[in-house]
């Protein structure tokens, strides 16, 4: 072997493990099955929350198969990976839809990556499951949003630290990492903060870079904000940041009990990397945690640990269930009844069944899709962070709430309605299609 | 599970009005402070809080183990209301009314569920109750925590702790914790006099409290009707206010230093590695990234094996971080690396996909998901240096180890026989070559030592950040900074880069904000190395030239 050649055959060794170990793309078996394609990163900085929606997707899915799978054929997986790279995100759907035909995709975590590939799926007509919370100003006639809408996380999280139980908070820090999802959300808060009589002197607004882990400053500069009246800090922060965040946090002394921290983005999963014990009493908003005491949940909790176990996947009996989780879970159960209602998996017709489609989530309620605005009508739960990482939950709203896909509180989105059914027809319209 | 609706009320009650019925005679409070004991287990967080201000006002402090209990989770409630304590030691139970031990298992236990309205006066309570105990720690304890939520109800309370108090530094939080309740009374006198205090402490935790002195009302009249008091609230809110300047700067040079420190580590072995030895090592955080998973694995290894010197795993993952990164560099340097020498792009590439190679294999064992290192507690919490000024014990910790990890690598360079090699053929290879050094033997070592030092920087990592498998790619750029801003080749260049960009950064941060700030240094950078190529520091002679 030539000195010369060495470099070139060293990264093709490189990139053909790569390939080898990344993205399981399952080969094509028979034809009498249906294939529903599971676009989840399992390689990048994403990585560390998408992995385990690819496993709970499996997991559903094999759930399904051995109760007989759909209309006589079995669900077959297609896994494939797009690595935390946005534009892959698009490549990859569109070789799920073109390629393997796949009945329906259930995918995506980011918003960039949802805007990357939400063309791709109209243009083709695809059916796109995204189970993650979101910022809500968008509502596409190919996607079923199963994760939570502002209104349906973020505005009862503040109604709630604004309220006597919650600390009566006066002032709120918007802190957040630079990226769409953060900046859209504080925008509806900003708003919804003004139409309760809190003046702009009283939020102050912070962005940090994607993995930024120094947050001396940013933790004094709140503490010196929280002087005048009772702060609460309102944080969508991007996962990986959160712990050298709480941890300089828990280092200078700052309790839930003085400022609490409510997190949108931090969940069972996230929590297991952090030493939670200086954290106890911080909250976050979610429509499911794993410690909600169900029937539903239980048997929830069992089979994926179970699943967990047979498949010895990684972390093994350290797994948890979290919110994206359940998201992912109803959704594909959801996707698979109206499959048998519609009698086909044709994507017009499962659209169409999909609306007023009814499952029993392990939150322990009746959880139903919305035939209009293609939103989950999701239950709000309010947890305030334990010593082994798990939530306890302070505060519930009595039953389900409807998703609101465009925003009241943002002038220009106020108007914009979202309504699939006639004479609507459409998602962001200020007039019906059809008068 | 706990429960948020409990069915048995009626049942909880009965058995109250049993303890009540049956109480031993002698103390007159017995019956309140079981029955306040008996609803701590209430489903209700607002009967919780009643019952937790009750035992407050009994002062009895026999009730402290159910509260402590209460706020660490530790309380049980049987299914006929009856109030259990878990022991913190291990798996026994008392009775929290009686104190007798439970010795046969129970099964159905419910966990009251608080919140932090709950967790407040929880707090005040053991506080106020705690301001009776003998360890002088205790008290001082309980007095800042009166400091963080004063209220009125404690003013007697402190009154008489203070006259019993003969510790100097506990008195002095004590009659600062006293002086915040009577700002808010009624007594003139005392008043001022608490302002006076306030205004000693330089504390600007207070400025809450003196703002409402001088707020205007919406009719343009000050809420605070007494000149004189607003006065003194004026003065002590100045005096807080000018301490503070002075806190704010040190502040900054602080959190400067500690930002520097951890460039100056994460880059170190990187202008060993690059600035040396000239190879682009873009698997440079990986040895970052290997350094905290082995901390990471020494951390499993104590607390399975040595629970007891637990808080020590740390200073055990110092030299086990060292050598599994400088073993992997070694072998990396052996196996691939020493056939790229002098071929820069070819080295970029492939040290590239070894950091891919690495990432990817890091995640098959241990999961994608982050891995949780703890602090020890000895690098758990801060320091305060003045009021104020709140340095943590993980950053002062990071900024010496990274002096001392400096000073080692200086010593190893300029002081020992292997460093004078080094020296030698980083200077001139065919000179040293032919003088009889083991040329290709010395990359290796060298090699390693960047390796091992990169390893050393992750063990800090792990204590202020994420563990995972993406850990390294986050500082990769940073590294690369420093050591060009610092002067390739040149260990001082590295130091001084590595405190100028912590400094500068966080000196802009508070006026620019963390997005704004990092741009604008990179801007200063792109500038600098315009204006000065070579970095800070230039090496001179022969190599300069080359």
């Amino acid at each position: 072997m030539t000195r010369k050649h060495l470099p070139s055959i060293f990264i093709l060794i490189t990139m053909s493990l790569l390939l080898l170990t990344g993205p399981a793309i399952q080969a094509v078996k028979a034809e009498d099955t249906i294939k529903v394609g599971i676009l989840h990163s399992l390689s990048g900085t994403m990585a560390i929350s998408e992995t385990s929606l690819k496993d709970v997707a499996l997991m559903t899915i094999e759930e399904i198969n051995q109760r007989g799978g759909l209309l006589g054929k079995k669900i077959e997986p297609v896994v494939v990976d797009p690595a935390s790279n946005w534009p892959l995100f698009a490549e990859k759907a569109r070789e799920l839809i073109d390629k393997h035909k796949v009945a329906a995709v259930f995918g995506c975590w980011t918003s960039v990556s949802r805007k990357s590939v939400l063309p791709v799926f109209e243009e083709l007509n695809g059916l796109l499951f995204y189970p993650v919370q979101y910022e809500g100003e968008e509502c596409s006639n190919n996607v079923f949003y199963t994760g939570a809408a502002p209104n349906q996380q973020a505005i009862p999280a503040v109604e709630y630290l604004m309220s006597k139980e919650g600390g009566g908070a006066k002032r709120f820090v918007l802190l957040g990492t630079d990226y769409v999802y953060p900046r859209t959300t504080n925008k509806i808060l900003r708003a919804f903060l003004h139409a309760k009589g809190i003046t702009d002197a009283d939020i102050m607004e912070t962005y940090t870079p994607f993995g930024h882990s120094d947050y001396q400053t940013i933790v004094t500069s709140i503490k010196d904000f929280s002087a005048a009246k009772k702060t609460a800090v309102i944080s969508t922060i991007n996962g990986d940041s959160n712990v050298p965040f709480y941890k300089e946090l828990a280092n200078r002394g700052i309790k839930a009990e003085n400022i609490p921290v409510v997190a949108f983005s931090v969940g069972e999963e996230e929590l297991r990397g952090i030493d939670t014990k200086p954290l106890v009493g911080h909250l976050a908003a979610w429509n499911y945690f794993m410690s909600i005491d169900t029937k539903e949940n239980k048997e929830f909790i069992k089979k994926w640990q179970d699943y967990v176990k047979k498949h010895n996947l990684p972390g093994g009996d350290k797994r948890v269930t979290n919110d994206p989780m359940e998201a992912t879970y109803i959704g594909i159960n959801m996707w698979a009844q109206s499959v048998i209602q519609a009698g086909t998996t044709d994507v017009n017709a499962v659209r169409q069944a999909m609306g007023y489609q009814k499952v029993k989530a392990p939150c322990g309620f009746d959880i139903s899709m919305d035939a209009k605005n293609h939103h989950l009508h999701k239950p709000v739960f309010i947890g305030e962070i334990r010593a082994d990482g798990q939530f306890d939950i302070v505060w519930k709203t009595p039953g389900p709430i409807r998703a609101e896909a465009w925003s009241p509180y943002i002038p220009d989105s106020a108007k914009k309605v979202a309504d699939w059914t006639y004479p609507w027809v459409c998602g962001n319209c200020t007039a019906p299609k059809y008068k | 599970m706990s429960s948020l609706s409990s069915p048995y009320p009626l049942v909880r009650l009965l058995a109250a009005l049993f303890i009540l019925a049956f109480a031993p005679p002698g103390y007159p409070d017995e019956g309140k402070l079981e029955e306040s004991i008996g609803h701590l287990g209430s489903s209700s967080r607002q009967e919780i809080i009643a019952s937790v201000e009750a035992l407050r006002q009994l002062g009895d402090h026999r009730a402290l183990p159910a509260l402590e209990a209460l706020l660490d989770r530790r309380l049980r409630v049987t299914k006929a209301g009856r109030i259990l304590i878990k022991l913190k030691t291990g798996h026994g139970m008392i009775d929290a009314v009686t104190g007798v031990v439970i010795a046969q298992q129970l099964d159905g236990l419910d966990i009251p569920v608080i919140n932090n309205q709950v967790r407040i006066v929880l707090s005040q309570t053991i506080a106020n109750l705690r301001l009776a105990s003998p360890d002088a720690e205790v008290r001082l304890a309980a007095a800042e925590e009166l400091l963080l939520h004063p209220q009125e109800e404690a003013t007697s309370a402190l009154r008489a702790a203070i006259d019993r108090e003969k510790t100097t530094k506990v008195r002095r939080a004590l009659a600062l914790a006293l002086a915040l309740t009577e700002v808010a009374g009624a007594n003139k006198e005392r008043r001022l006099a608490a302002l006076d205090i306030i205004g000693q402490s330089d504390n600007p935790n207070f400025i809450v409290n003196l703002k409402p002195l001088l707020a205007k009302q919406a009719s343009g009249e000050f809420q605070e009707p007494d000149e004189q008091v607003r006065q003194a609230a004026r003065s002590a809110l100045s005096a807080i206010e000018r301490h503070m300047v002075v806190v704010g700067v040190m502040q900054n040079l602080f959190y400067g230093l500690s930002l520097g420190s951890v460039l100056l580590l994460v880059a170190l072995g990187l202008a060993i590695t690059f600035g040396l030895m000239e190879v682009i090592n873009m698997a440079h955080g990986e040895m970052l990234m290997l350094g905290a998973y082995s901390t990471y694995i020494i951390q499993g290894i104590f607390k399975a094996h040595f629970p007891d010197q637990f808080a020590w795993y740390l200073v055990a993952s110092i030299p086990t971080a060292f050598i599994v990164s400088g073993v992997v560099g070694m072998i990396l340097e052996r196996s691939i690396i020493r056939y790229l020498y002098g071929r820069p792009l070819e080295t970029l590439l492939a040290t590239w996909g070894i950091s891919l190679l690495l990432i990817q294999t890091v995640r098959l064992i241990f999961g994608a998901q982050n891995v949780e290192v703890s602090n020890p507690p000895w690098l758990s919490g801060g320091w305060e240096l003045m009021p104020g000024l709140m340095l943590t014990y993980n950053r002062i910790a990071i900024i010496c180890f990274g002096l001392g990890v400096v000073l080692l690598v200086w010593l190893f360079l300029n002081r020992s026989p292997l460093g004078l090699q080094v020296r030698a053929v980083t200077q001139n290879r065919a000179m040293a070559a032919a003088l009889g050094i083991y040329t290709s033997r010395v990359d290796t070592w060298t090699f390693g030592l960047g390796s091992g030092i990169a390893g050393l920087a992750g063990v800090a990592l792990s204590q202020i950040g994420n563990v995972g498998p993406e850990l390294g790619q986050s500082y990769i750029v940073d590294s690369f900074m420093v050591v060009v801003l610092g002067g390739v080749g040149k260990l001082a260049g590295t130091i001084w880069g590595a405190t100028g960009l912590g400094v500068i950064n966080k000196f802009l941060e508070p006026f620019t904000g963390a997005v704004l700030g990092k741009i604008m240094v990179l801007v200063f950078i792109i500038l600098f190395i315009q204006k000065r190529p070579q970095g800070i520091f230039a090496l001179k002679g022969r190599m300069a030239e080359g």
